[in-house]
């Protein structure tokens, strides 16, 4: 579903140049849940920027759905396949567009036309009472807001999600619910996960391989059992396992 | 040795439907220890570590039979003394360092200005007490962070600096409200090392103010559970993990294992009961 070779990302020209992601490659098949860890700064988000365009300076092969990709132009077919979900449902969301608004736009802009009810069906999918269709972000608490940025991200039916820590700002009760709901939806639409976060046993739960990034680089690819059973066999990662495990 | 005493704290804020309760009635004291105040977003644990320090702004109100400080009350103190108590007496350190250092001033000059508010000393002298303070949280070059802005600064550095500008007046308690949530799990590490090497060798009480159950369960020596306003359990540290009260359980259960997978997580059943709870903090 997803193949990444030989990636590069890099920001600014010259003396000021940063190479936030350095040769990555990996591949997600269809229906998987692939997960990238690393600290901050590791260039594990950059990857899904990258992927979307919002990082426009990259090299290298990146091909989803069969299709290549090239520059930072995405169009309206690599929108139908791919959407992402941002961390902060506290910044991604309009302040002054109504859940319906968000939910119609974004239906809108997918060439919708019974709109009406797909905003129903959307607001049915991530588990939102229907009294939240006309209530504005500042009355939604953070778990509500992710389920808004959820239900965004599934209007145009897509076959890939890209979710960029989508628990880190959302308490760990919270986190729970979330969590579970993007299991569900991944069983019921047939979705194909590729999922940022910092937080191993977070991956650890919801992805079956995952990479382990370290400045800019792919350090190992394991699947899940490997890391439970704590095989890393990286430096680097046995050492991120060990602090995620000690607490 | 009691340091602090807080009995039947409540903060309230008025609004158009009335007043609400963001802290109600929380009873704890504090001696040369590590104590843990957990809980989710809303809980109040906030709230009460802004509350000991009286830095709730108007129309809030604080109120309590009393918040002494080794036996006096803080509630009572006029505002001069109370600036005196601030920083001094008990240190702050906030949960993102990039909004409580000011981005427009070297951070020298803000340690060193953090210094001589509270002594009477010579510059030079503020000086080499900075570049002191600034190596005991291990940074390695003090030279040049002191000549750098906040916004060359990584996050655990920053958190690092901040830690060393709140230690700087040799205070008798420090008050961390989610010091690391905002750094990496590596980084983490190292700043609470930091704090708790700090903490041991100066003798002094440290309420810790988190989020994350386990976090706390490793760091402290004693821990708080609130909810609702309210402290629904006390208990050691260490034996966070055999916690009675279901909310408490419901939290430990609800974070995702390496060692334990499943395919849904248990999501917490909120009861009505728990906000009525009988305040279990009066022994604390």
């Amino acid at each position: 579903m997803i193949k990444v070779e030989n990636l590069n990302v890099w920001f600014d020209d010259g003396y000021d140049r940063v190479d936030a992601v350095r040769g990555a490659s990996f591949n997600v098949n269809q229906g998987e849940s692939f997960g990238l860890v690393g600290e901050s700064g590791s260039g594990k988000s950059t990857i899904l920027r990258a992927m979307t365009g919002l990082a426009p300076t990259w090299s290298g092969r990146i091909e989803i759905d069969g299709l290549a990709l090239h520059g930072h132009k995405r169009n309206r077919d690599f929108y139908k396949t791919v959407q992402m979900v941002f961390q902060d449902p506290y910044a991604s969301l309009h302040p002054r567009h109504s859940v319906d608004q968000v939910l119609g736009e974004a239906l809108h802009l997918q060439g919708f036309r019974d709109i009406d009810t797909r905003v129903v069906k959307l607001l049915d999918d991530v588990g939102l009472d229907r009294k939240f269709r006309f209530r504005y972000p500042h009355q939604l608490s953070g778990g509500q807001r992710q389920r808004v940025a959820i239900a965004r991200a599934l209007a145009g039916e897509p076959k890939v999600l890209l979710l960029d820590e989508p628990t880190s700002a959302l308490d760990v009760s919270v986190q729970a619910e979330i969590l579970n709901l993007l299991t569900d939806l991944r069983e019921e639409h047939g979705l194909t996960y590729l999922m940022v976060s910092h937080d191993l046993p977070v991956i650890g739960h919801m992805c079956e391989r995952l990479a382990v990034m370290k400045s800019g680089e792919i350090v190992e690819v394991m699947d899940v059992t490997q890391l439970r059973q704590m095989q890393a066999k990286h430096p680097y990662s046995q050492e991120l396992i060990g602090v995620s495990v000690a607490h | 040795m009691t340091l602090l005493d807080v009995q039947n704290l409540w903060v309230k804020f008025p609004n158009r439907q009335g007043v609400f309760d963001a802290v109600r009635g929380v009873s704890f004291s504090l001696g040369r220890e590590r104590l843990g105040i957990v809980g989710e977003s809303g809980s109040g644990k906030s709230m009460t570590g802004r509350a000991i320090l009286r830095l709730i702004r108007k129309p809030g109100i604080v109120q309590a039979d009393h918040i002494a400080l080794e036996g006096r009350n803080l509630l009572n103190l006029p505002e001069v003394e109370m600036r005196k108590v601030r920083g001094q007496q008990i240190s702050m350190v906030m949960q993102d360092p990039k909004f409580s250092l000011n981005p427009v001033m070297r951070i020298g000059d803000q340690i060193m200005e953090a210094y001589l508010l509270h002594n009477r000393t010579s510059k030079a002298q503020a000086r080499a007490k900075s570049l002191e303070m600034l190596r005991a949280v291990s940074i390695n070059d003090p030279e040049r962070v002191m000549r750098a802005y906040p916004h060359e600064m990584s996050g655990g550095m920053g958190q690092r600096i901040m830690i060393a500008m709140m230690l700087i007046p040799d205070p008798k308690i420090l008050i961390a409200d989610e010091p690391t949530s905002a750094l990496d799990v590596s980084v983490q590490r190292q700043v609470l090392d930091i704090m708790d090497g700090l903490v041991k060798e100066r003798g002094m009480g440290l309420i810790f103010i988190s989020h994350d159950l386990n976090l706390v369960s490793e760091f402290c020596d004693r821990v708080l559970i609130m909810y609702a306003g309210q402290i629904v359990e006390v208990c050691d540290a260490d034996k966070l993990h055999d916690a009675q009260h279901p909310y408490t359980q419901g939290l430990l259960q609800s974070l995702p294992r390496l060692d334990q997978p499943r395919k849904y997580l248990p999501v917490l059943q909120r009861e009505d009961d728990w906000q009525k709870a009988p305040i279990a903090g009066d022994q604390a």
